[in-house]
Formats: C-alpha cells, sequence, structure tokens
C-alpha cells in the first residue's frame, strides 16, 4: 500500500546526522481523498486524530479519513498549556481521566514518538478556607477513587517548590495545595504528530486544508460531506471540531449546549530551569508550568463572550499575570515573547459531550473546552469504541447529550480546580 | 478586546461590560406544563453562532444598564446596538460565508478557502 515509516531509534538518528539531517522522510501521507470512507473524522486535532488511530487498531477499520480544514494539530491541540492530570472530584470524571493518563505513560513507546511526557507533579494551590476545603474534599475523592494526590501544607508547597511566595502577608496567602505527582506537561505538537504518523501507517487517510461544509443526511441516516475538496461518502462521521462543533453541528440541526470563547495563554523568554512542577490556582486564576525549551508556559482565563476569533482581551492576560507574579515575585522583570488565543467549547456542566445524536451514524466528540487536551488519548480510544460500535464505552456513557434533559450533570465546574 | 458603545454613556472598553449570552430566549410562559427536552431546551441549548449573534450586554462596571448586540462573532465587529425588548435587526450585507469566512486581518483563523470579496 504504502511505505511503512521508519522506526526511529538511536541508530537512525545517527544515520541522519551523517546525512547532517537532511535526508528525513515525510511521516504521513497526503492523499487525496476518496469518494467513499467506512468511517470519517471532521477535525485534525488530538482528538480527532487518536479516534482513527483507535478505530484502525482497536476496531480493525481501514478505510479510515481524517478531515482537516487547515493543518493538523492547529487548533487548541497546538495552542493549549499542556496540562496533564486526573485528579477530578466526580466519579465520572475521575475514571474518564483517569484512564487517558494512563495511556499517556505508555504513549511515546507505543507510537516511537517522543511526546515529552514528563510527570512532573500538578499542584493545585488553595488560598482561602473555601479552597483548602474545596482541594480537601477533592483529595479524598480521588483517594476514594484510586487516585494519587496528597494534600500539602504551606511548608510542604513551598519544599516541594522552593520559589513560590508562602508569605502569610500577599494578598491571597498559600494555605495549603493538592499535588498529583503522575500528572505534568507533554509537547502538544508531538502528540498530534505522533498519532498522525500511527494513523497513518495503518491506511488512514489524512486529508488537510479540506473543510467540511455540509453534511448529508437521507432519512435519518448520515450519508457523506461536503467539502471544499467535493463530496465524501460514508454513513459513520465523527464530529472532533472543538470551537468549531457549533458550526457543524447547525449545519444539520443538532443542538448544542456549547459556547465558543477565546482563552489566551503566553510563553516567556527562555530562561535556565528554575520551575520544576506545574502550579494552578483557581481563586487567583492562574496557571504556570516551564517547558524544556526553558519559557514559563502561562495560561489565562477565557473571555467572556462568544468569539472565533482566535484572540481575547488584554485585560484577561493582565489579571493573570498579576496573579503568577504575587505567587512568583522572582518573574516580574521576566519578557513575554509570544501570546495568543484558541476557541474553545465550553459546556454548561463543563465535562465533554462525548455521543451518538438523533442522526444514525453521526456522532459528536466535543465540550472539553478548556481542558480537553490531558484527555486526548483517552477521548480517541472512547469515541472510536462509540463509533465502531454504535454504542458508548462504559467510560463515556455519562457524557452523553441527553444529559441536558435528564439532569444527570457532571458538574466539575470550580469543582477540578482551574479547569484545564 | 474591542469597544462597546453603551447606548447612555457612549464608548467604553469592553473590559467594562459582562456579556448576557444570546439574546432573544423566552422565558417559557407555562413552566410545569414544559417537557425536559424543552427545559433543557431553554436553559441549556445555545445557537452559537459564528457569524453575526444577537446578544445581551450590561454595563456591568458603569450604568449598569441591559442593552442587545448585534456583532460578528467570526470577528468581534459591533454592526448594531438595539434596546432591550426591540426585534432583532435586519441586518443587510451579509457577506460573510460562515462557517469560515473570516477576514485575513484580525483573526488567527484564517480558512484557507476564504476569498477576498
Ligand atoms: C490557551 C489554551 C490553554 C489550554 N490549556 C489546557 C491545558 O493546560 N490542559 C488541558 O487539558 N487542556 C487545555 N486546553 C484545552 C485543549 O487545548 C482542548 O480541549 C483540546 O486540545 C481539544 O482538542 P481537539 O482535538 O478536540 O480540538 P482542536 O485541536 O481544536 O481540533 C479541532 C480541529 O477541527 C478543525 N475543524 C473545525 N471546523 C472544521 C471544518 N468545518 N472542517 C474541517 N475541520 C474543521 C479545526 O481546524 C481543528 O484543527 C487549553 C486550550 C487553550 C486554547
Ligand atoms: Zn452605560
Amino acid at each position: 500500500m504504502h511505505k511503512k515509516p521508519i522506526k526511529y531509534s538511536v541508530f537512525s538518528l545517527f544515520k541522519n546526522a551523517l546525512s547532517y539531517h537532511e535526508n528525513w522522510q515525510p511521516v504521513w501521507r497526503s492523499p487525496a481523498p476518496k469518494t467513499e470512507y467506512d468511517a470519517i473524522i471532521i477535525g485534525g486535532g488530538g482528538h480527532g486524530l487518536t479516534t482513527a488511530y483507535y478505530l484502525a487498531k482497536n476496531h480493525g477499520l481501514t478505510k479510515i479519513a481524517v478531515v482537516e480544514k487547515g493543518w493538523i494539530g492547529l487548533g487548541n491541540t497546538g495552542r493549549n498549556t499542556t496540562i496533564i492530570r486526573s485528579n477530578y472530584l466526580w466519579d465520572q470524571s475521575a475514571r474518564l481521566y483517569d484512564h487517558a493518563l494512563k495511556l499517556w505513560e505508555g504513549m511515546s513507546q507505543e507510537l516511537n514518538f517522543n511526546v515529552m511526557f514528563s510527570q512532573r507533579g500538578v499542584m493545585n494551590v488553595a488560598h482561602n478556607l473555601h479552597d483548602v476545603r474545596e482541594l480537601k474534599r477533592r483529595w479524598h475523592a480521588n483517594r476514594l477513587n484510586d487516585i494519587d494526590c496528597e494534600w500539602l501544607n504551606t511548608k510542604q508547597v513551598k519544599e516541594f517548590c522552593p520559589i513560590i511566595n508562602t508569605s502569610p502577608n500577599i494578598r491571597y496567602p498559600v494555605l495549603g495545595a493538592t499535588l498529583q505527582r503522575r500528572a505534568g506537561t507533554a509537547r502538544h505538537d508531538a502528540v498530534a504528530w505522533g498519532y498522525a504518523r500511527g494513523a497513518d501507517a495503518m491506511g488512514v487517510d489524512i486529508i488537510q486544508n479540506c473543510e467540511v461544509t455540509g453534511i448529508n443526511v437521507q432519512n435519518g441516516n448520515v450519508t457523506g460531506i461536503e467539502t471544499t475538496k467535493g463530496r465524501i461518502n460514508s454513513n459513520r462521521i465523527g464530529v472532533v471540531a472543538a470551537g468549531h462543533s457549533s458550526v457543524i453541528a447547525n449545519m444539520v440541526g443538532i443542538r448544542l449546549p456549547i459556547e465558543s470563547r477565546p482563552l489566551q495563554a503566553l510563553v516567556s523568554e527562555p530562561v535556565k530551569p528554575i520551575l520544576d512542577t506545574v502550579v494552578m490556582s483557581n481563586t487567583i486564576h492562574a496557571y504556570v508550568s516551564q517547558s524544556d525549551k526553558g519559557e514559563l508556559v502561562i495560561g489565562a482565563g477565557t473571555d467572556g463572550y462568544t468569539s472565533y476569533t482566535q484572540r481575547g482581551g488584554f485585560n484577561i492576560v493582565e489579571d493573570t499575570i498579576m496573579a503568577v507574579v504575587e505567587l512568583f515575585p522572582l518573574f516580574s522583570r521576566m519578557k513575554m515573547l509570544r501570546h495568543w488565543g484558541g476557541i474553545v467549547d465550553i459546556c454548561p456542566d463543563a465535562s465533554p459531550i462525548i455521543s451518538k445524536t438523533h442522526i444514525k451514524g453521526l456522532y459528536f466528540n466535543c465540550g472539553w473546552g478548556t481542558g480537553g487536551f490531558k484527555a486526548t488519548p483517552g477521548s480517541g480510544w472512547v469515541f472510536a469504541h462509540t463509533i465502531a460500535n454504535d454504542q458508548p464505552h462504559i467510560l463515556n456513557a455519562p457524557f452523553n447529550i441527553n444529559r441536558f434533559s435528564s439532569g444527570e450533570l457532571v458538574d466539575e465546574h470550580g469543582a477540578a480546580a482551574v479547569a484545564h | 478586546m474591542f469597544l462597546i458603545n453603551c447606548p447612555y454613556c457612549g464608548e467604553r472598553e469592553q473590559a467594562e461590560f459582562s456579556c448576557g449570552g444570546e439574546a432573544h430566549i423566552v422565558r417559557p410562559k407555562n413552566p410545569p406544563e414544559l417537557t425536559d427536552d424543552q427545559w433543557s431546551e431553554y436553559l441549556f441549548m445555545r445557537k452559537n453562532i459564528k457569524g453575526i449573534q444577537f446578544e445581551r450586554w450590561n454595563h456591568s462596571n458603569g450604568c449598569r444598564r441591559w442593552f442587545n448586540v448585534a456583532r460578528n462573532t467570526a470577528t468581534d465587529e459591533i454592526l448594531k446596538i438595539y434596546n432591550m425588548g426591540e426585534k432583532p435587526p435586519n441586518i443587510s450585507g451579509d457577506a460573510l460565508d460562515t462557517p469560515s469566512g473570516e477576514p485575513e486581518i484580525g483573526s488567527g483563523n484564517i480558512s484557507t478557502t476564504y476569498t477576498k470579496k
């Protein structure tokens, strides 16, 4: 069919070094779309690519296309602050996110692609009595769900992260924190590329620069899509379009409880290693880590209105920086290098929708909002199962669209600390 | 960030305002008779339009009054501001091809299919 990708190893690195690294080959093809597929995935972000990968790997489907309007990984997958953790409050979320965390632990080996997954721990900091109570509640809930979590008092926080300001005199003093040691960060681009390479090797067509403009439905069954590269038929279509989920839902009159909003992030100039964990604070809304390149990676809050512009207000960035500088006064003179926004799909209960719809063969995976990167492998795993079997996996059954009628919401607002 | 022309105070930074979400969603007149699906529709389901959206804004850090805004969510351009209770305006010249008819400048979300009008 097509050439298998070469296996990356110290030998391939050495061999390519001899030719000044000028002979590395593209790792996925750029095929023209076929007229028909067994399954089409709309959206080439991390979640779409993992869905295609697991459809091929776990369910044996071979004719699969991922249709992406721009370039793969250029949506929220390539714009997020890469925090990975599973310390969610409710049982349903704890199971879903911890399943994903376990997949992260073996991902680089499985894909033969270094995704730089680093379990450097995530600290969620408490600044007032309410925070302490909420975080302790979550700590206990996590332990009951077999998820590693520890409570650190102020002194232990300082020992774990010496550069944090634990003075009792700051506006929002550090009263303690939860710590999930298995949590951490990964390289976002590598996740998209690694899964694209793995999916391509199993025959998945990754079709970039191809925008979906319509969905064809006949007698309640989905039959295909209209794209800027023409019509493509399939009776199984998975929509994984993050901030653009409503745009696609509106094409077929499906109602979603989602609002799309800008979420911003920024990185500083690179400096020597100074912060070897991830620090998050819900109350003062700041989260920061340091990349392997040495940049501080800082995430802000969402803007309070619908927008598809991928840029937000400066006041939001300012608030975040104020909070970061109060917790880490030594960052105050650092220069920020880049700043950007992504469009996040926010659900009323801050939990995703991974669900069948009333149209047969049409499935939605969306609503991950500000916190779906951590779920990338698990999301694809359960969504592939849902598409292949036309019924949800046990892990995503609670995350169906009907919960907004039945009232069985999975309310992770606030409960899960900063929702990233 | 953009500017909003408050009908009562004049043009101010968006940061002074709070968005109240999609406008013209009417509270059901007969709550006890509503089915769960109808409640869900009223409480949760939103158009979340990419393009011209009608929404409510409140000048929360100013006069604290409510008004309606017609805004292009693909560009953040405000096309019309009108009073609460008024019908949504008919906006002509909506040449925007959603899903991705963003302008080339001012948006990171440029479609490969966009052609300049
Ligand atoms: C600033 C920021 C910080 C974040 N921080 C974190 C964090 O620390 N931890 C965490 O877990 N999560 C975080 N998130 C959230 C996380 O990035 C997302 O939940 C996750 O990456 C979503 O992945 P996805 O594959 O569903 O979406 P995307 O990567 O956005 O992929 C969707 C794709 O669909 C494509 N598409 C849309 N419309 C069409 C169409 N009509 N036709 C074809 N293709 C289409 C888009 O081009 C896009 O590539 C953050 C997000 C942002 C913006
Ligand atoms: Zn005013």
